[in-house]
């Protein structure tokens, strides 16, 4: 019978979803290019974004995410432009973070075309940001992107500022808060493994994955697609990879099909 | 052949853009409906929405969009809910309750109401899935969709062909009757599959016949 029960359900049977697991390619953009580093520094210039874009959908990506690495206010006044642009070639989701600082931040990128926001810095100095655009623009749209550093085994510190100043905050407290206060996803950013190509920080995954409910895309470190099936096995909806498809190792359908093999559902 | 004009309402929480770059891809006019004039002129309207129940629903009855959006629906114009828009047409939804707001009655063009998905698996339902049409559609097909929500119908609608989803539970994830649909998935992200549904859309909704009662063609 096919009737969606308004009572809470069972934890006992096992949760059946046919949700596929998503690679997202990630563009980090400054004045209308693509920009890439490593451990957030070093940027090099990668491209027009718009044919990267285009380029990874057609390779079968399941989402884009554009992250604003503008240094200057010239090249962040780009980024609304930048939105537009991709927007009108791309038919998938566009996710896009980096220096969103208030409501109005987030709703210029959304009336330009992205379909969720990511909140850094901003939602770690004014927590309650993360409320006012869930109530405003539904949770669905608002993204935590939490930068995480290792301090002990199993204990990470919150980064900000792109990566300049380490916080006394506890990584998987603020996950559980933020998602608590209206995070419907975390973008989960390991500092220490970005743009390193060792793969992803499987022990924060885990351990963030199990403190939500929400998706969490895993990020920072991927090189090879046995990257992405390490994060899926440790509990990621999602896999972020920025270089490893911008120096064209592989292809998104090149991955997926590593996936797939692995036994990890994608989308084909 | 004609180019296609498309209305999409404005609601005031809703991203339209993603809504309007899609229609537009496929060589349609695209236009912005704030008004009920607008909402009743429109050769295509198309329903959107993110964000809060509460919010679009007051959003909706603030322009008086209520009665000109019910009567283009059960007067069978091609009409498109996408997400937040399939829940609109709906009885009432359990969101807006739990949000303790007075606006949680919809436009109850759907007999059914809005629940939440179970909370066993991941919340909101961010990505792609599976959608089983049955035989009855002629506008939606079987394939793989892009959603974003956690709340979805409780059961299938008497008198709608349907498709259905499963994340968690299985439920009702599309609903079609003549050139009516609404879908909780979103077909304007949903790759080329979903560009085919809007398509389709538009292009088997002209060839409906359909009769206002007072007997001329509404389209």
């Amino acid at each position: 019978m096919l009737v969606a029960s308004s009572q809470p359900n069972s934890k006992s049977t096992p949760a059946a979803t046919g949700l596929l697991r998503r690679v997202i390619p990630c563009l980090d953009v400054a004045g209308g290019r693509i920009v890439k580093g490593v451990r957030f520094a070093g940027l090099r210039d990668a491209g027009d974004p718009v044919e990267r874009a285009a380029k990874y959908a057609r390779d079968g990506a399941d989402e884009i995410v554009m992250l604003d690495v503008s240094a200057t206010p010239e090249q962040r006044a780009t980024s609304v432009e930048t939105v537009e642009r991709v927007r009108s070639v791309l038919d998938i989701p566009i996710t896009v973070g980096g220096g969103v600082r208030s409501d109005e931040d987030a709703a210029r990128l959304l009336s330009a075309g992205a379909d969720k926001v990511a909140v850094n810095s901003a939602a770690v100095r004014d927590p309650r940001l993360l409320t006012r655009l869930a109530q405003r623009f539904g949770r669905q749209c608002v993204v935590l992107s939490l930068d995480a550093t290792r301090r002990l085994p199993k204990k990470w510190a919150v980064v900000v500022r792109s990566g300049t100043n380490t916080t006394a905050i506890d990584a998987l407290d603020w996950a559980t808060q933020a998602t608590a206060l209206g995070a419907g996803e975390v973008l989960l950013t390991s500092f220490d493994r970005d743009g390193t190509r060792c793969g992803y920080d499987l022990a924060l995954l885990r351990a963030v994955s199990s403190r939500v409910n929400v998706p969490v895309i895993a990020s920072g470190g991927a090189a090879t697609p046995a990257h992405l099936v390490d994060a899926f096995g440790a509990g990621a909806c999602a896999a972020l990879a920025a270089s490893l498809f911008h120096d064209d190792d592989y292809t998104v359908s090149e991955v997926k099909s590593c996936l797939r093999q692995a036994g990890v559902g994608v989308r084909s | 052949m004609n180019r296609r004009d498309v209305g999409i309402v404005r609601t005031g929480s809703a991203n339209l853009a993603s809504v309007a770059a899609a229609f537009s891809r496929l060589g349609a006019s695209v236009r912005f409906v704030e008004d009920a004039a607008a909402v009743r002129s429109a050769d295509f309207l198309t329903l959107p929405g993110v964000g809060s129940f509460s919010a679009a629903r007051a959003g909706l009855r603030a322009k008086r969009l209520d009665d000109a959006i019910r009567q283009r629906v059960n007067a069978q114009r091609p009409t498109l809910g996408i997400c937040l828009g399939l829940q609109l047409l709906a009885a009432r939804s359990v969101e807006a309750e739990e949000a303790g707001r007075t606006n949680n009655i919809g436009l109850g063009v759907l007999p059914v109401d809005v629940v939440p998905l179970p909370s066993s698996v991941t919340l909101p339902q961010l990505g792609w899935n599976a959608v089983t049409a049955d035989a009855g559609c002629q506008i939606l097909q079987s394939g793989t969709a892009y959603f974003a929500h956690s709340f979805a119908l409780s059961a299938e609608p008497p008198g709608w062909a349907h498709a259905t989803t499963t994340h968690g539970i299985r439920y009702v994830s599309a609903v079609e009757r003549g050139p009516v649909v609404a879908c909780q998935f979103h077909p304007e992200l949903s790759g080329a599959w979903g560009a085919s549904l809007l398509r389709r859309w538009i292009d088997t909704s002209k060839n409906i016949e359909v009769f206002t009662p007072e007997g001329r063609p509404s389209c």
